[in-house]
């Protein structure tokens, strides 16, 4: 069976060549290239044969599959993701049971080294019954498919960090894909769920050049996570001039100040919610009046309370207070007796 | 556990614990200690009128203006550039709050009646930029001048090292400083505060909660004996 190329697909769908560069400008502006590669991104889009994907999805709950496939209208993003090859995946794909199964096998063994594996959701590795898939539990599944895989998208923060699942107390001993693969290309495009451009930004890079995107210290494309939230907030300079929201209906919120004081996380989360937005552009959580919750980070889910700020620290409670007070006291008091008796001695002779 | 979370747990839970055991047992050890006896009759029984010293020494003396001028002047420019950058930046003051709330179980602003003022970040940096310049001026001296380096000892300069430490690490995570990650900055910074911590009742920074007592004390026996303040 002979697969159109890209080009082929979107000129189907009805895409100019106009939108199409346009698409692929803001896409080399989006991974941080000079806009003068959108021509050679253009022509190694059209003439990319559509590659294998193979999407597991494990211990998650869909949220990332829908902002993918349902955030948008019909952009060019949403007709490459769907252009894209997506041999198996089991929210998606028409095929069910044994069909489903089979088409996975057929695909894997069919572009066994070449097939892009998508990950989403964490890995049980307590009992293998957390998670199966047609009798197949997560682990295994997915170290058979990232045998033959030629790299590994970890999609979702669940994938790329635990995520949910491995919160405090993890009952499930929950991890994520690079706790497990340890020997391919992976890619973290974290996020509770991910930015869609970001994926398809990710997989343009990866259909145009043939690699992984440069990755920062925890696997995640500079070009999308390269600078946190608080860097590009248009609310930044109420920061700096210390002008704050109170609570989230207050004259401070009502006047767009920063909502750091309501518990934002966006100083310490690396994502590109700020610049690229959701929903085709049209804003981010902070926008519409919430703080940042830090969803793409490792561990968020047990960073303290969203509505704590940042600053807040775990520092204990009243209880280790008083008993440090105690104990200081006792010691103090002691001391003093001793040195009291020393003085007495002292003066007696 | 990653540096962050080990700096913003346990690190500094323990640290705070051994802050307040250490300050309480050193004070309460002195505090608590008997006035020694009077060798001779006192030259004025009204000897809190000596409390006086607390303010005379904390200003130069004319007469000895000459030699202590830089030391004067530069002591105050970190006191203040610290003590404003501590109490007074945005996310310190959230801290702050958050322990209050948790000891008494309410808000400082209610219980106070008014909230508590926050700087615009631009003051807080020119105040701690103008600290750490100072505390590198008064260790040059401190080096530099014969007398201060012999009379100087360990304490002396891990105590300057672990004062200067948050400034510096506080300030670099503000500006995101040679590229480094916020958080590991930003747990850079709280394992410093935490190192400051746990040395501060052993060591001179102490006086932090002796000075006035001390001179006040001082001021007092002065008073008694009939000595000139």
């Amino acid at each position: 069976m002979s697969f159109p190329t890209l080009g082929e697909a979107l000129r189907s769908r009805g895409v100019s060549r106009r939108d199409f560069l346009q698409f692929c400008a803001a896409t080399a502006s989006a991974l941080g290239l000079s806009t003068t590669l959108a021509p050679r991104i253009a022509a190694a889009l059209e003439q990319a044969r559509r590659p294998s994907v193979i999407w597991l999805p494990f211990q998650e709950c869909t949220g990332c599959t829908e902002s993918i496939t349902r955030a948008h209208g019909a952009t060019i993003e949403s007709l490459i993701f769907e252009t894209i090859s997506l041999d198996y995946q089991h929210t998606l794909q028409a095929a069910a049971g044994d069909a489903a199964e089979q088409a996975r096998e057929k695909a894997m063994k069919d572009n066994w080294g070449q097939y892009l594996l998508i990950v989403d959701g964490s890995i049980p590795t307590g009992n293998s019954g957390f998670s199966t898939i047609a009798g197949h539990d997560n682990l295994s599944m997915l170290k058979e498919a990232a045998a033959g895989a030629a790299a590994i998208i970890a999609l979702g923060s669940c994938a790329a960090f635990g995520g949910i699942p491995a919160a405090r107390p993890n009952p499930t001993g929950a991890v994520s894909v690079s706790e497990v693969v340890k020997d391919k290309p992976i890619i973290n495009v974290p996020g509770c769920p991910p930015i869609p451009v970001v994926i398809t930004g990710v997989l343009a890079q990866y259909l145009t050049f043939g690699k992984v995107p440069e990755l920062d210290s925890l696997q995640r494309p500079k070009a999308f996570y390269g600078q946190t939230i608080h860097d590009r907030c248009y609310r930044r300079p109420f920061y700096e001039r210390g002008q704050f929201a109170d609570s989230f209906d207050d004259e401070g919120a009502r006047l767009g100040w920063c909502l750091y004081k309501v518990g934002c996380k966006g100083p310490t989360t690396y994502n590109a919610c700020a610049t690229v937005k959701w929903n085709a552009g049209t804003s981010f959580p902070i926008e519409a009046g919430h703080g940042c919750i830090g969803c793409s980070q490792p561990g968020f889910w047990d960073q303290a309370g969203f509505y704590q700020p940042l600053s807040t620290a775990n520092w204990g409670n009243a209880r280790t207070v008083g008993t440090a007070i105690g104990v200081g006291a006792a010691l103090g008091i002691a001391s003093a007796a001793l040195a009291r008796k020393r003085q007495r001695a002292a003066e007696g002779n | 556990m990653s540096l962050l979370e080990f700096a913003r747990g346990p690190a500094l839970q323990w640290s705070i614990t051994i802050f307040i055991v250490g300050v309480l047992w050193r004070l309460l050890g002195v505090f608590l200690l008997r006035s020694k006896k009077d060798l001779s009759e006192p030259r004025n029984r009204a000897a809190w009128k000596g409390l006086r010293l607390i303010g005379l020494r904390s200003w130069p003396r004319r007469e000895f203006l000459e030699g202590t001028a830089f030391g004067e002047v530069m002591g105050y420019a970190f006191h203040v550039g610290f003590l404003v950058s501590l109490f007074f930046f945005t996310p310190h003051v959230l801290f702050f709050a958050d322990v209050a709330k948790g000891l008494l179980g309410t808000d400082l602003t209610g219980l106070i009646g008014i909230g508590w003022p926050t700087l615009p970040n631009g003051i807080i940096t020119f105040l701690s930029a103008v600290s750490i310049a100072a505390l590198v001026a008064v260790l040059v001296h401190r080096i530099v001048s014969p007398v201060k380096r012999l009379i100087s000892n360990f304490d002396d300069y891990f105590s300057w090292f672990v004062t200067v430490a948050p400034l510096a690490t506080g300030m670099a995570a503000f500006a995101h400083l040679g590229g480094y990650p916020y958080e590991r900055l930003l747990a850079f910074h709280l394992v410093s505060v935490e190192l400051l911590l746990v040395w501060f009742p052993f060591g001179k920074l102490m006086h932090a909660f002796t000075i006035f007592a001390a001179r006040g004390s001082t001021g007092m026996i002065f008073e008694r004996r009939g000595a000139s303040l």
